[in-house]
């Protein structure tokens, strides 16, 4: 009787410990999508990548995703489709073009400008000390006041 | 004084960068759209479902082109600047129900005034991402010759409508 009731109690366990099924069939779409969606940009969450978002246009987005790489499409296609669709704004790294050049040299710019403004800055330091010259009445008096603090007991 | 003049200049030229992007919205995007043939596309209507309708019954003539759903609240906000605009027939205006439940969109349209001849069943989203739709509403401006001319993002309102809309499609209807 005993041995029936720990088999009965077995059996739920065991259907229990069944392995957590992945979301996609295809681990290999699924890794490329991953790859992909965090280089694109959640429209509704802005701050959020594709691969964040739960937004309901995230997850169509991701499901197109997923069916474009399943028809074998490359990177490149999935991500004109998109830029098509979206524009640049969906790329996290926007491409090199004439309205972007401000955005991808302007740290640059910046360092250049505070670079030259700190050697401007020092040379013109170095400068006024260089310049003081002493007379010999000066010099004399600082030998004394130098030789006070030696000779103080 | 002088040596206050540089750090000063810098301070007005950030507060001037910082102003301007105090005005800009982030969320109204650029489409990329503008100026490119509409995406195609032939969809169940929302009254008949047997029948279809299709951007191509719609050449040769000026539309408006508006993403709705009835649990959309900006959707809610416009809906009296569609009907006069309806009323005035000075376009027409065809609806695209945007993942939508069919029996609810139907309600709502009963419910508060049904401003579409037609009104198309995007029910998978697919085509609101042909369109680049990332928010409902979107309004659509397409030309005769099915090219898109404007986009409004979020509820039209009776300024923008007088102010952009309605001059574009008269000049539009023009040509």
């Amino acid at each position: 009787m005993s041995w029936l009731l720990v088999i009965i109690l077995l059996v739920p366990s065991l259907v229990a410990a069944e392995e957590a099924r992945p979301l996609a069939d295809n681990p290999q779409v699924e890794a490329r999508l991953k790859n992909l969606a965090v280089e694109l940009r959640c429209l509704v969450c802005q701050n959020q990548t594709l691969a964040d978002s739960h937004a309901p246009l995230a997850e169509d987005l991701r499901r197109e995703v997923r069916e474009m790489i399943s028809k074998d499409m490359s990177d490149k296609e999935i991500i004109d489709f998109l830029v098509q669709r979206y524009g640049d704004f969906v790329l996290y790294r926007p491409p090199w073009k004439a309205s972007t050049t401000l955005l991808w040299l302007g740290p640059f710019l910046l360092l250049i400008a505070g670079a030259t403004g700190l050697v401007f800055a020092l040379r013109r330091r170095q400068k006024k000390l260089a310049d003081v010259t002493l007379s010999d009445e000066e010099h004399n008096r600082v030998a004394q006041l130098l030789s006070e603090g030696t000779n103080r007991p | 004084m002088n040596r206050f003049l540089i750090p000063f200049g810098l301070f007005v030229v950030v507060v001037g960068f910082l102003a301007v992007g105090l005005t800009l919205n982030p969320r109204e995007l650029p489409s990329p759209l503008v100026g490119k043939p509409a995406p195609d596309f032939s969809l169940p209507q929302l009254h008949e479902p047997a029948k279809v309708i299709s951007s191509n019954d719609l050449k040769g003539k000026v539309w408006l082109l508006n993403f709705w759903a009835s649990w959309c609240g900006g959707c809610k906000e416009e809906h009296p600047v569609l009907i006069h605009l309806a009323q005035s027939g000075a376009v027409p205006i065809y609806g695209m129900d945007y993942k939508d439940q069919r029996q609810e969109a139907l309600t709502w349209l009963r419910e508060w005034g049904n401003p579409y001849p037609v009104v198309a069943v995007d029910e998978s989203g697919r085509i609101g991402i042909n369109y680049g739709v990332y928010g409902v509403p979107e309004t659509y401006v397409i030309d005769k010759a099915g090219v898109i001319r404007y986009k409004q993002i979020g509820p039209l309102r009776e300024d923008i409508l007088q102010g952009k809309i309605l001059p574009l499609v008269r000049e539009l209807q023009n040509q």
